[in-house]
């Protein structure tokens, strides 16, 4: 099952933390996994997608995300997205996504303020082509700054483009209409706060983030 | 030289660390308006007058050191 497609890399951080889980994810639905440090420069042809793991890089210094979107491996993986290959950020990633404007938007601290662990439900707005999921999601999310922001036009932009890729069914954290995860216009790049790499199989709670990686095997880019 | 830059929330994003200090010193009945939590950043550069200082500093921030679509910033020299 996809052993002919080019490996899936990997981004790791300092302080990236859920960078183990997702290679065991990857190698789940039968693909193969390739750390890329964040001091790496590659050559997306070499790969067929990639995934920005959840941590804490830098440890959140100056915004969460920010000086991970400065990193060299950043450069090339916007490189990847010009050439429209599959990108997905989950929980840092995302906000890494977002801090190197791959991602329109900004992810802040919960409005609670507390750091939030916790079982989701998830509704699926519109289907991303290279991350699948069902209509309804049951995974964890763990964070403390995943309140999706954007100005009015932008979220106007977000509805009327089909980029809302998953909502909330109880808002957890203040995110504007109730977004949990978002796509790019051209619907390569995928970014949610919830962790589908800690539900992957039926023990660990739900399986519902099988898929998400899954469709990866089945549809990533050669 | 050094410059001060104050990064502090745009208005019409809910400051959610402000909210949180404006409760607390509510329930110690320390009466309030509002708080604003942002951050102060010191930058030493090199430069020969008050005005270079200040363009490297913008240069710099706007570089990383806060996100338009959320923050605004000031400066001074110090």
């Amino acid at each position: 099952m996809g052993s002919d497609r080019k490996p899936i890399g990997i981004l790791r951080f300092l302080g990236t933390n859920c960078d183990r889980d997702i290679w065991k994810a990857v190698q789940s639905v039968g693909l193969e996994p390739q750390w890329l440090w964040y001091q790496d420069r590659f050559d997306p042809e070499d790969y067929s997608g990639f995934v920005v793991p959840g941590g804490f890089s830098y440890g959140d210094y100056v915004r969460s995300g920010a000086l991970a979107s400065l990193a060299p491996v950043l450069g090339c993986l916007k490189e990847a997205n010009e050439k429209g290959m599959p990108i997905l950020g989950i929980c840092n990633g995302f906000q890494i996504l977002c801090e190197s404007g791959l991602l329109p938007g900004a992810l802040l601290k919960n409005e609670s303020t507390r750091f939030i662990d916790k079982w989701v439900k998830l509704k699926r707005v519109n289907a991303s082509p290279y991350f699948s999921s069902n209509e309804e999601i049951n995974i964890p999310i763990a964070h403390g700054e995943g309140r999706f922001y954007c100005g009015e036009s932008t979220l106007k932009e977000l509805q009327d483009r089909e980029q809302i890729w998953l909502r909330y069914s109880d808002n957890p954290n203040g995110s504007v209409d109730d977004i949990a995860g978002i796509l790019n216009a051209n619907k390569n790049v995928a970014g949610l706060m919830p962790h589908p790499e800690r539900a992957m199989k039926k023990w660990m709670g739900t399986s519902d983030g099988y898929s998400f990686f899954a469709s990866l095997a089945d549809g990533g880019l050669q | 030289m050094k410059v001060g830059v104050k990064v502090l929330p745009r208005p019409e994003v809910l400051d959610s660390q402000g909210r949180a200090v404006e409760k607390t010193l509510s329930h110690h009945q320390l009466k309030i308006n509002q708080c604003v939590m942002g951050k102060y950043v010191v930058l030493d550069v090199d430069a020969t007058d008050e005005k270079e200082a200040l363009e490297q500093a913008k240069k710099i921030t706007e570089f990383v050191l806060y996100n338009p679509l959320v923050e605004s910033f000031e400066m001074e020299v110090i």
